[in-house]
């Protein structure tokens, strides 16, 4: 790594929008577009894109997202380097074909003679209001998707160094943006190195790890400094990727604490959380004396503010579990 | 643009020089799918096919007139715009028997063959995924002055891939030539059971695109309708729309006896068999001596027989010979 920091800081929204530039800038070959894209996007993360890189290389489309993603599929088998944005991950389900059956395959079945380089930006995750269509996170449809990779940052700097990664990288793949973090502010620290499938303590303990993703990070934080109060040391650990998973990582973590908690927004069956458990018991059960899962609830997330502050984990649901399961016996051995 | 869907004109100026490479890409499609029914039924072939037999001229005609840098987008059904664009019959022969010397070392078979080298960006099997991908292979060629062809068939024209695509090039003025080839079935139901409006180059022309009709089994028509609109896609440059009018001589898949249709109607179809059709033409309008067709006819028959021996001799395709990576690198 490559990381070297400044004294400013920048917004989530503002990675993304300087990944995209430097990517544009630097590759004839990397077009960007999607619905409202060219005055900024609705979350406002690719301003003053349009104008510089003109509208062959930057444009708006009709709501199509089938034929938008169908397209990059194209361009990306035939030369170029697309980024779309689906402006929610819950639209995704319209251009699974093209996702799942073309983009993700195409790799396998030309007998990799024929890479497929394009990026999906999607808004994504609950905790706005948006209701149970625009809230879901749609990771857990594409992890079972071999040939996909899966990014999903929890911070501004790694917004941006892991969009350049993903922009340049020769592979499908789908890169969720969390609608909670697009204002969050964070360290500008620039990594024009940074390489997907490679998860980061990004706090460091010994009594339990907790893996968390995207906006959960900052809970699971938030959790870690109300657990040191009480004399619990816990490590947080970011994926950072879903696909390819960082078990190591993790791994290595896990031998040092012996405890995981993952926290998903979304539902425990079929989800990453539960994933990411599973491949930690089956590679590494001999360092764990526990292992358990915060997640979502199993309905849609609710629309009313009260009833979806009550569907997510938050720092203290976080802290809350681990009290229970670790604290209770780091108390109880003490 | 184009109001109505047009007719396009009957091409009968191909002349025998230019006529007979186009003859012999069409016998061997023809050959070629007849040895696959065969090998099928040996156990060589593995799945399910989906032949071609009928409409060789919709593809050989439209390929006739690409040059490199194009590209091509076509279905399951789609060993006869593989061969038509020059894949080798040896190598598609061996992917739909899964041997390792296949275009794709036999790791797609009949549905799934992908040759980037050769502007084939693939045969799509799920219905419509060729128009996508056609549209964007034309973001890249609008670049280089080059166009993309999407070739799908009457279902496809129902598919969310159809309407969002066509709408799609036309606002982003795409170099595409959509190639419907209307071969009257989706599967096993008549296309005028499922089709709203009935009239498929209408729907193209509402979005805004020349549009027209052509005869898909004279290949002097089909020939001269591709020359014409990708003289256009290319130029404008913009999308295009052909509806080849065809007929499928066989079911839809291995499996399919086809008897839901008509007799009259698959009686008058073969009478239209676009091979006799052009034969028919050389031999009478054009006077080329029969033999000089015979002789074709059976430099196609050696070519393909011994493509096929070629084929069989690879290994096939299993753990031992591929290891597949998950990523590119």
């Amino acid at each position: 790594m490559s990381a070297t920091a400044t004294d400013t800081e920048m917004e989530f929204r503002t990675g993304i929008a300087e990944a995209m530039a430097e990517c544009l800038a630097e590759d004839e070959r990397v077009i960007f577009y999607g619905e409202d894209v060219a005055p900024g996007g609705v979350f406002k993360a690719t301003p003053g894109l349009h104008e510089p890189f003109g509208d062959e290389r930057v444009f708006d489309t009709p709501i199509s997202e089938l034929a938008m993603v169908g397209a990059a599929f194209g361009a990306a088998v035939t030369g170029l380097r697309p980024v779309v944005e689906v402006m929610f991950g819950d639209f995704m389900t319209l251009a699974m074909d093209s996702l799942v059956n073309q983009a993700a395959k195409w790799w396998y079945l030309s007998n990799e003679t024929t890479p497929v380089p394009l990026v999906i930006r999607s808004a994504v995750g609950a905790g706005g209001s948006f209701g149970a269509i625009h809230s879901q996170n749609p990771a857990p449809w594409f992890l079972s998707t071999p040939g996909l990779k899966i990014v999903c940052p929890a911070f501004p700097a790694d917004a941006k160094s892991l969009l350049k990664a993903a922009i340049r990288d020769q592979n499908p793949v789908v890169f969720l943006e969390h609608k909670r973090l697009y204002s969050l502010k964070g360290p500008r620290l620039e990594d024009d190195g940074d390489t997907l499938g490679t998860a980061r303590v990004v706090r460091e303990g010994s009594d339990v790890t907790i893996v968390a993703l995207q906006r959960g990070v900052h809970d699971a934080l938030a959790a870690a400094e109300d657990l040191a109060a009480d004399g619990i040391s816990a490590e947080v650990l970011d994926p950072r990727c879903l696909r390819p998973l960082d078990l190591d990582a993790i791994m290595r973590s896990v031998e040092k604490t012996n405890r995981l908690l993952v926290v998903d927004e979304g539902d425990a069956l079929g989800g990453w959380g539960n994933a990411v458990l599973g491949a930690v018991a089956q590679h590494g059960l001999d360092h764990v004396d526990d292992l358990w899962l915060l997640h979502g609830a199993p309905y849609p997330v609710p629309y009313s503010p009260a009833s979806e502050r009550e569907y997510l984990p938050n720092g203290e649901s976080i802290a809350a579990t681990v009290r229970e399961r670790a604290g209770v016996r780091v108390t109880t051995t003490a | 643009m184009t109001a109505a869907p047009e007719t396009a004109p009957a091409g009968a100026h191909l002349a025998a020089d230019a006529a007979l490479p186009l003859l012999r890409r069409m016998l061997l499609i023809r050959s070629f799918e007849l040895e696959m029914q065969r090998l099928f039924l040996k156990g060589e072939v593995h799945g399910t096919t989906h032949l071609y037999n009928g409409q060789e001229a919709v593809s050989v005609g439209i390929c006739s007139q690409l040059r490199d840098g194009d590209y091509v987008a076509a279905t399951y059904r789609g060993h006869g715009a593989a061969l038509a664009l020059g894949v080798p019959a040896e190598a598609l022969a061996a992917e739909l028997m899964g041997r390792t010397s296949g275009v794709d070392g036999g790791r797609g078979g009949s549905m799934n063959v992908i040759d980037i080298r050769r502007g084939l960006v693939g045969c799509f099997g799920i219905v419509g995924g060729s128009i996508a991908a056609a549209t964007g292979a034309a973001l890249s060629a609008k670049r280089t002055g080059g166009v993309a062809v999407a070739f799908f068939g009457d279902g496809a024209t129902n598919q969310a891939y159809f309407h969002e695509c066509l709408n799609f090039a036309v606002v982003r003025e795409l170099p595409v030539v959509f190639v419907c080839e209307n071969n009257l079935y989706g599967e096993f139901t008549a296309m005028q059971r499922v089709t709203a409006g009935g009239d498929i180059a209408a729907r193209a022309a509402a979005y805004g695109m020349p549009s027209r009709k052509v005869d898909g089994n004279a290949i002097a028509a089909t020939s001269a309708a591709a020359a014409e609109a990708i003289a256009h896609a290319r130029s404008t440059p913009g999308p295009v729309f052909l509806e080849a009018l065809t007929y499928r001589q066989l079911g839809h898949s291995k499996s399919d006896p086809a008897r839901y249709r008509p007799a009259d109607e698959h009686e008058a179809w073969m009478k239209r068999d676009p091979i006799e059709l052009e034969k028919a033409r050389l031999a009478g309008d054009l006077g080329v001596p029969a033999e000089q067709l015979a002789e074709l006819e059976a430099d196609v028959a050696r070519e393909l027989e011994q493509a096929i021996e070629r084929a069989l001799s690879a290994p096939a395709n299993s753990p031992e010979t591929d290891r597949p990576t998950e990523y590119a690198t």
